[in-house]
């Protein structure tokens, strides 16, 4: 007989158990519909879920940091002495532009989260609840603010554990730790719109680094640009990311130029400007 | 269809009139009309790439349809978008559950969302995974979960506050019997509390359980439309396939066959397949079915193994279409008579 029969009676090949019809009436029924919450209330939902993301899947800003710890050890032993004179002043030079890096990176992941929801279905689910349209991706970058701060703090621990003191101290630290995150901020809807546009999580993964990889390289986060030959000098000198690092290694010491800062937040803006209302555009028309 | 005429009726929870969308070149639904009483399961069956998920993504107002006009429970589709999502919630043809957070987290952050206090949000989650059987998984992530659990997490998620309307995307594809099973007795409970329920699906047999109307979509366009029993009509109730032990009998058999189960609708049902020892029959039930293969048997032929099932969405397809789904993906299911 090759008759497919329905089994009615066989035993779940699976652990979760059956559902039991008399609860799932009892559970549809007892629910009256409350108020929609508002939109602060409904972003800092979101955030949560981001935290959550943070302490179920660490790997995600393992990944992003493994890297740029790498770096510090590699370039401040290696080349330390080639390059700057002394490991340790090479070291001071490296570790706040390190910073600047391992937060970077960090942010191209604000795009690949995006991308799994909207591939995964979860997206649609939170479009067709009753909310603030955009609070799915406020909430994310929320919460990805957290994901930022975790990352700088780990290579400003590196470097105090290889010796590095910023001559501004802890407030010094933190002042360039946010300026950091602001930009980062700013920089993390440049992934988000690319996170809506590419097909999959590994297309804008391979995409966003393929950008953020020689970006950061080609910035004074490893050398002083005064050696490099002209046309990238050039490049180097207008690279945001430059300013950024410079301003970190400002704050660090406490003789940062405003102008540089002022710099780096009109930067920050700008992207945010732009590339949040692209993300928000395509968030809707998806 | 009915949909036109009666714009404005309260006893339904949605009517369509001339829904369209393109995408590009591809005209995803070209005018889709749709009355789906309150309190009813209403079925869309359509092969792959029908239009059904658009369909239904234009109907939770997730998309804008380019034509036509829609009211969900009364609210305009374009005009009242807000209003249509506070009373309805869709299931996606994806599970769309976070994976990276477990099973509780997951109907939280629902309940969060739609307005629950903290605490309400957490005993509303677990009273829901309770009676979804999902309890004791409820600490595991979602990556972690098989299919159906994973279903019934995600048919969770859409009733944390109970919907007036749930859009359900193929809620069992891809699914063994045994969790398809668990899903239909969710959707019966559902309806026994008054939810009325949109559901798409490839398989007939699953509009054939749930609905009470049913529209079959090809092409983005109804083509047929009308409760289980009047389609299954039309192409008999039920498929008998059978293979004999000896080639040679194949015409007296498919002769015995017609004779038995031909009928004002299909007079010559039988069908020769590939195999030169096999046949399909369509036939008005099953019990007709069993009683041909018998007597096959009386007269002489030897049956080497037969199987009963319902017609499946490819033979619906060919007797409204006069053609097989072009894509005609597993549409086909069987199930003992
Ligand atoms: N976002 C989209 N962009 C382009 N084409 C799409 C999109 N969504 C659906 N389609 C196309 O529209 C048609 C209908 O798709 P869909 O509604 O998903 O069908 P079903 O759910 O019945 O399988 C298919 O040809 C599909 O390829
Ligand atoms: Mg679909």
């Amino acid at each position: 007989m090759t008759t497919t029969a329905t089994p009615t009676t066989s035993a779940p090949v699976e652990t979760g158990a059956s559902p039991d019809r008399a609860a799932v009436r009892l559970a549809i029924s007892s629910t009256p519909r409350p108020p929609v919450p508002g939109r602060v209330s409904t972003a800092l939902t979101f955030g949560w879920r981001g935290m959550l993301k943070v302490k179920h899947v660490p790997e995600q800003l393992l990944d992003a940091t493994v890297t740029p710890v790498m770096f510090v050890l590699m370039f401040t032993y290696l080349f330390g002495g080639a390059v700057a004179g002394s490991t340790g002043q090479y070291r001071d030079y490296l570790i706040p532009g390190i910073l600047v890096m391992s937060v970077l990176f960090t942010t191209v992941y604000s795009g690949v989260a995006l991308n799994t929801d909207v591939t995964k279905g979860v997206v649609d689910r939170f479009r067709s609840l009753p909310i603030w349209r955009p609070a799915p991706l406020v909430g994310s970058l929320l919460g990805d603010t957290v994901r930022y701060v975790i990352a700088g703090t780990v290579i400003i621990v590196l470097g105090v554990a290889l010796g590095y003191r910023p001559g501004a101290g802890v407030v010094g630290a933190v002042a360039a730790l946010a300026l950091v995150v602001v930009f980062s901020f700013g920089l993390s809807w440049v992934f988000t719109t690319l996170g809506l546009l590419l097909r999959s999580p590994s297309a804008v993964l391979n995409s966003g680094f393929m950008a953020i990889f020689p970006l950061t390289f080609l910035s004074n986060i490893f050398v002083e640009p005064a050696t490099l030959p002209g046309p990238l000098k050039a490049f180097v000198d207008v690279n945001p990311i430059s300013t950024l690092a410079t301003a970190s290694r400002g704050l660090m010491e406490g003789n940062a130029r405003v102008g540089d800062v002022v710099e780096v937040l009109a930067v920050a803006a700008g992207l945010t400007l732009v590339f949040a209302t692209l993300t928000v555009r395509l968030y809707r028309s998806r | 269809m009915a949909a036109a005429n009666r714009v404005g009726d309260s006893s339904l929870a949605i009517e369509a009139v001339g829904l369209a969308k393109n995408f590009g070149a591809v005209r995803a639904v070209r005018g889709v009309d749709l009355a789906v009483r309150r309190g009813s399961v209403y079925g869309v069956l359509g092969p792959n790439g029908a239009g059904k998920t658009t369909t239904i993504r234009m109907l939770a107002t997730l998309i804008a349809p380019d034509a036509g006009h829609a009211r969900v429970l009364g609210h305009d589709l374009v005009t009242e978008a807000d209003a249509v999502r506070r009373s309805v919630s869709l299931t996606g043809q994806l599970a769309s559950v976070d994976e990276d957070l477990n099973g509780r987290e997951n109907l939280v952050l629902l309940g969060r969302l739609l307005g629950l206090g903290r605490r309400q949000a957490k005993l509303r989650a677990v009273e829901l995974l309770e009676a979804f059987g999902l309890a004791e998984a409820s600490g595991r992530l979602v990556k972690n979960y098989s299919g159906g659990m994973r279903r019934r997490l995600d048919l969770a998620a859409s009733i944390v506050v109970t919907p007036e309307l749930m859009f359900l995307d193929e809620p069992t594809t891809g699914l063994d019997p045994h969790a398809r099973n668990q899903v239909w007795d969710i959707v019966r409970a559902l309806v026994a509390e008054g939810t009325t329920i949109l559901l798409c699906t490839q398989y007939l047999d699953e509009a054939d359980q749930l609905a009470e109307g049913i529209a079959v979509i090809d092409e983005g366009r109804v083509i047929a439309e009308g409760t289980p029993a009047r389609l299954k009509a039309s192409v008999g109730n039920g498929s008998l396939h059978v293979r004999l032990l000896d080639p040679a009998d194949r015409e007296v058999a498919a002769a015995l066959l017609t004779e038995r189960l031909g009928s004002a609708q299909s007079k010559n049902p039988v069908q020769r397949e590939a195999d030169p020892a096999a046949l399909s029959v369509t036939c008005s039930s099953g019990d007709a079915g069993a009683q041909a293969v018998a007597a096959l048997g009386a007269a002489g032929v030897s049956v080497a193994d037969f199987s009963l099932g319902q017609p499946s969405l490819d033979e619906v397809f060919l007797a409204l279409t006069g053609r097989v789904p072009s894509d005609g993906a597993d549409a086909k299911q069987e199930v003992s008579v």
